[in-house]
């Protein structure tokens, strides 16, 4: 069957300003999007830019806006798709060419909430104990992939007002070292959370949630981080 | 440009990243990355990691060293297997340490679960010896590991290709190094150089290898004049999901998952009496294909059954949530009602660039060391894997030799003067470039995705699970005649920014010629052993072959050599599971 991919075209080197492609691809039902996106590179035209790893939804190297939701192409089949499908780069971020997007702000807002385990005791030679239930409440946080579809999804993150929001990403990952039975970085982490471009950005609006490719209740997640910044607030009282 | 540092990693996967956290403490470190932070293959491992800690059931090292040895059917070095195994529960409880959120027993213990290959008391019975993070346990592990670089401000270029590995008077000095945002290329000048790259599973038609694993870094060293080890060992895993190739971990069957045939026969029984679905991976991928060979396909078709439909949708949720994930969105099949379709799929060579139990890249059979430069992970060869690797191995070889390659760059770069050589090698390969991007198009032009494919397909058909002596030979004259065809590639994309038309072609010349390395050492031994199966020699030959092949880039193409195995502990035995 053919499929047709309307895809957003922008080379700083020497277009003004973006514009639409379209191209028609041969493709199989069960063909990825990205299957799609590879041949239109290899076999039509190898000037387009799109990002690409592991080709099944865990390196998190391709997200993108399928027709105006951002997702991974390599997780869409072409049999849940439309004969034409809108592509653009993921909102938020500057386009550097075509589907690539530059995500040093959103790697830097990911390292501005000290994402790596704080643990003050000294270590014991073998391993930490952690209950199954303990690290159960990390088991969904722990799924990310960093792909940024959430943030850039997010409407709080899109407006320019409140742009400087860290962004649900950054704040799925503040999760599972806030929660992680091991962490002592508890005064380290609240400070950084309890702001309005941390944890309280956040305006319950949803949108990361439905779109995460790795079914990840995020909103919960952070709605969790808010009311562990309001116990331990409560308690210092 | 020219960038000072002191110890140059190439490669952000677990080996690369390990080795960084490792050396950077006193030396100042720069990781160059094909791809973006955390999107390395090695995030898509999903198993486990080998350890014998003994949470779960008795378990021993030297069990371990037996396993490896016996799974990589006695080629392995078991020196350096002894030094993998013997450091297993340190390299574990570090990573725990860092904050790997490991499964856990009800003790609260690092959970463990069988795994093919795996057995108590020299091959007796299974045993649990695979730590894990459910299903998800490299890219967890990865995640944990960019972590602690972000910690300690390890230096990044990411989305920067490795062009060339620069020599001066024999001594490694760096690598020139392609911005893909911009097109610019720079000199990344050290004392020490790591090469961290990975595998090649991208020469076959179906991989579970990502895009970005084309094994450039084995054909830039074959190039230089340093050998490939034992190329010829390329893993299949049994159960990639049909017809993609996507892993299915063996996790999968470590849980209780079955293999079944059209008859909904559990044939592993026939192949492996003893451990059944749980034996070494060369062993499972032969049985299936003799299966798919036999008419006992599912619907005559190129796969088989991978039954989880006993295990209950807790245990499947709790343990196996990616790989039902994958089922279900490429195949719209729920695994807690439905078997998965599985086939053999191209995995994870057991070859590589020759290296010492430090990291130190080995320039001849002798072992002589190449000055200033070092490999570690799938892309080296140490060697702990022998002919076929067990399952859960690799995280730990990348874990153990990242660390030590990374603390022997840390000891020895403070000894080693910088290079003084006013050579400026970035000359030499913007011309390369340029000739590359010069080449027209018009009559009798090749186009890369075509040559690209049928480079796949010849893999596929010539080199895969069985092979013989006349299917590799027309394997390697076909790769001849697509060589000469590359030649004829032209870059159409003149672009200066994300290029991946330029990129992607410089990858295509290099992994041909890795092509032909796999195809003429598979040729030269005339014996099975491990994932190397020849119909014409299917038996093992300890008197002839139970050496290394070494592999030497020469004018009239590959001079095959050997070196001899290190046996310590183990003399070869009959390989039965």
């Amino acid at each position: 069957m053919a499929i047709r991919l309307k895809v957003f075209r922008f080379d700083p080197e020497k277009d003004e300003k973006p514009y639409y492609k379209v191209y028609e691809v041969d493709a199989e039902p069960t063909d990825r999007l990205l299957d799609c996106l590879n041949r239109i590179r290899w076999e039509q035209d190898p000037t387009v830019a799109f990002r690409m790893s592991c080709g099944h939804g865990v390196c998190g190297s391709d997200g993108m806006r399928i027709d105006g939701v951002c997702g991974l192409p390599c997780q869409r089949l072409v049999k849940s798709l439309g004969p034409e499908v809108l592509v653009e780069p993921l909102p938020v971020f500057r386009v550097i060419k075509d589907l690539v997007v530059d995500l040093e702000s959103f790697f830097e807002r990911y390292r501005s909430i000290k994402p790596y385990l704080i643990a003050a005791s000294p270590p014991p030679d073998d391993e930490r104990r952690q209950s199954p239930e303990e690290v159960g409440l990390l088991e969904s946080a722990v799924r990310c992939i960093l792909c940024a579809c959430c943030t850039s999804s997010c409407p709080v993150n899109q407006n320019p007002e409140t742009a400087d929001y860290v962004g649900p990403a950054a704040l799925v990952r503040a999760f599972r070292y806030l929660f992680d039975s091991r962490d002592e970085g508890l005064a380290q982490r609240i400070p950084i959370l309890d702001r309005k471009q941390g944890a309280w950005g956040c305006q319950t609006l949803w949108k990361c949630t439905e779109v995460c490719p790795k079914e990840i209740p995020v909103t919960k997640l952070i709605g969790q981080v808010k009311r562990k910044i309001y116990e331990v607030k409560k308690e210092t009282k | 440009m020219i960038l000072e540092h002191d110890i140059v990693i190439v490669g952000a996967g677990l080996a690369g990243l390990r080795a960084a956290v490792e050396a950077t403490e006193t030396a100042d470190v720069a990781v160059v990355s094909k791809v973006l932070p955390t999107r390395s293959h090695s995030g898509a491992a999903q198993g486990g990691i080998t350890a014998a800690l003994g949470n779960e059931e008795e378990d021993r090292w030297e069990w371990h060293l037996f396993d490896t040895v016996k799974g990589g059917d006695y080629l392995g070095d078991q020196d350096a297997v002894e030094i993998m195994v013997r450091d297993a529960p340190r390299a574990i409880y570090e990573l725990e340490h860092m904050g790997v959120p490991f499964s856990r027993t009800p003790e609260g213990r690092i959970a463990q679960r069988n795994f093919g290959g795996h057995t108590r008391e020299y091959g007796k019975a299974p045993v649990k010896r695979a730590c894990h993070a459910a299903d998800h346990t490299g890219r967890v592990v990865l995640d944990t590991l960019h972590d602690q670089a972000i910690r300690q401000n390890v230096k990044f270029y990411s989305e920067h290709y490795i062009l060339s590995l620069v020599f001066d008077e024999g001594r490694c000095t760096g690598a020139v190094t392609y911005d893909l945002a911009t097109g610019a290329l720079d000199f990344l000048r050290a004392k020490a150089v790591l090469l961290a790259t990975g595998g090649c599973g991208r020469v076959y038609r179906t991989t579970s290898n990502g895009f970005a694993t084309t094994g450039e870094a084995l054909s830039l060293i074959y190039r230089e004049g340093i050998p490939l080890e034992d190329m010829e060992f390329i893993q299949f895993h049994p159960t990639g999901l049909f017809p993609l190739g996507i892993l299915v971990s063996e996790a999968a069957r470590g849980e209780g998952g079955i293999l079944r045939n059209n008859a909904g026969e559990p044939f592993m029984e026939r192949y492996a009496p003893k451990i059944k679905d749980l034996a070494a991976r060369d062993i499972v991928s032969r049985a299936i294909l003799t299966e798919v060979r036999a008419g006992r396909g599912i619907g005559g078709k190129g796969y088989v059954n991978l039954d989880l439909t006993h295990l209950g949708e807790q245990k499947i949720n709790e343990k196996l949530w990616e790989i039902t994930s994958f089922a279900r969105i490429y195949l719209g099949i729920d695994a807690a009602s439905e078997p998965i379709p599985v086939a053999p799929t191209c995995h994870y060579v057991m070859g590589g660039i020759p290296t010492d139990g430090d990291g130190h890249v080995l320039a001849d059979q002798t072992g002589s060391v190449v000055p200033g430069l070092y490999a570690a992970g799938e892309c080296a060869c140490v060697s702990v894997h022998g002919a076929n690797r067990l399952g859960c191995n690799s995280l730990l070889d990348l874990l153990v030799f990242g660390r030590r390659s990374g603390k022997a760059m840390k000891e020895e770069a403070p000894g080693i003067a910088r290079s003084a050589s006013s050579l400026d090698p970035v000359e030499a390969v913007k011309e390369r470039l340029a000739g590359l991007m010069d080449r027209m198009g018009g009559e009798g032009m090749e186009r890369s995705y075509l040559v690209r494919e049928e480079m796949q397909t010849i893999m596929r058909d010539h080199g895969s699970v069985f092979r013989t002596e006349e299917s590799l030979k027309q394997g390697i004259d076909a790769v001849r005649v697509l060589k000469e065809r590359f030649a004829r590639v032209p870059v159409t994309n003149k672009g200066r920014s994300f290029n991946y038309d330029l990129m992607e072609t410089i990858e295509l010349g290099l992994q041909l010629d890795l092509c032909e390395v796999i195809l003429a050492s598979a040729l030269h031994r005339r014996e099975s052993r491990g994932a190397h199966f020849r119909e014409d020699f299917p038996e093992r030959d300890d008197q002839n072959y139970l050496r290394h092949t070494l592999v030497f880039d020469t004018p009239q193409g590959p001079r095959i050599d050997y070196k001899p195995t290190v046996i310590t502990r183990f003399q070869p035995q009959v390989r039965v599971y």
